[in-house]
């Protein structure tokens, strides 16, 4: 599985602005605005059935703050792919 | 009197507290470590300054499901008074025991300087004795200090009452150069709805001696003192009556 947690639209990003202004200075005055996040990778055992919601507790109250973040939960695609072959 | 300083992995403040509680007359603290379960024989509970569990994730995050915090939690809400200062702010807020919540500094750098504060609030138990618009000296250290509340949350603190310390200019005005780290309206510490648990970004434990340069972090200790001492009173009083 793969969480992105990212900072909500009202909550000031003062790491993505000093990015954005870096990305204008170094010659792309294009970038609007960067917002920087989190991204995680969990390797988890996958037999157990209600795993998903009991992760989906955890992304709220641990891996994300709902106060001041999102977050969404990705199911790797590509690694059932591989245990299917 | 006795009061815990709650020492989680990675807390640096709590001999800070320990030391400026016990230097008060009639009051002693006692560390009590993470792992602990009961707060029963404390009178209040103080969390500290530091960086619990290395502040990985979020500031707070890990430290909050620490088992003592389960008896912080119910202790505080029966009433018990809890202070939590810098990193023990960060802690109160991830556990929901105050709302809001501490970010990055929008100047994205560390402060570690000492600043102004305002009495916003006098009958809270942390603030007896501060007049309404009494300044406090205090230092602040912290990276992860601007405080974010929705709009909702922002009118709720405000119509309450719960903001008890704002970030003031030397006369004590409310202007953004007095703001260390781009807190929501100056906002220094907050109480929550039932006012029995404070949270605060600046150093109360590192101004309670007057050669560190400021003795106005004693009062809050003091405040809680008196307000713990009058609520005997009055509770021995209603048990005699009954």
């Amino acid at each position: 599985m793969k969480v992105v947690v990212m900072p909500k639209a009202a909550v000031l990003d003062p790491q993505g602005n000093a990015v954005r202004d870096a990305m204008r200075h170094l010659g792309m005055p294009e970038v609007r605005s960067v917002r920087i996040g989190k991204y995680m990778e969990i390797d988890l055992d996958e037999r157990n059935g209600e795993l998903e919601s009991r992760l989906r507790e955890l992304c709220r109250d641990l891996l994300s703050n709902p106060v001041i973040e999102d977050y969404e939960l990705l199911k790797d695609e590509s690694a059932k792919r591989k245990k299917s072959k | 009197m006795k009061f815990a300083v709650i020492q989680f992995p990675g807390s640096n403040c709590d001999q800070d507290c320990v030391a400026a509680i016990n230097s008060l007359e009639g009051l002693r603290a006692e560390y009590v470590w993470h792992k602990e379960t009961l707060l029963n024989d404390f009178d209040a509970i103080v969390l500290p300054g530091g960086f619990a569990y290395g502040d990985y994730l979020r500031c707070g995050a890990i430290a909050r499901f620490s088992p003592i915090m389960r008896a912080v939690v119910s202790d505080a809400r029966a009433g018990k008074l809890v202070l939590g200062t810098c990193n023990g702010f960060q802690v109160l807020c991830e556990a929901g025991l105050l709302p809001g919540a501490l970010v990055r500094n929008r100047s994205l750098q560390f402060v570690c300087d000492m600043v102004t504060t305002r009495v916003e609030v006098d009958d809270s138990p942390f603030t007896h004795g501060c007049p309404k618009g009494t300044l406090l000296r205090l230092p602040v250290a912290h990276g992860e200090g601007c405080l974010f509340a929705n709009a909702e949350t922002l009118r709720e603190l405000n119509a309450n009452r719960q903001v008890i310390l704002r970030y003031a200019d030397d006369r004590g005005r409310i202007v953004r150069e007095a703001n260390p780290n781009g807190s929501v309206e100056n906002i220094a510490g907050i109480c929550n709805r039932e006012r029995n648990v404070f949270g605060l970004m600046p150093h109360p434990d590192r101004a309670s001696d007057a050669r560190l340069g400021s003795i106005d972090g004693a009062k809050i200790f003091r405040s809680m003192v008196q307000a713990i001492s009058a609520n005997r009173t009055t509770s021995e009083r209603a048990k005699q009556v009954a």
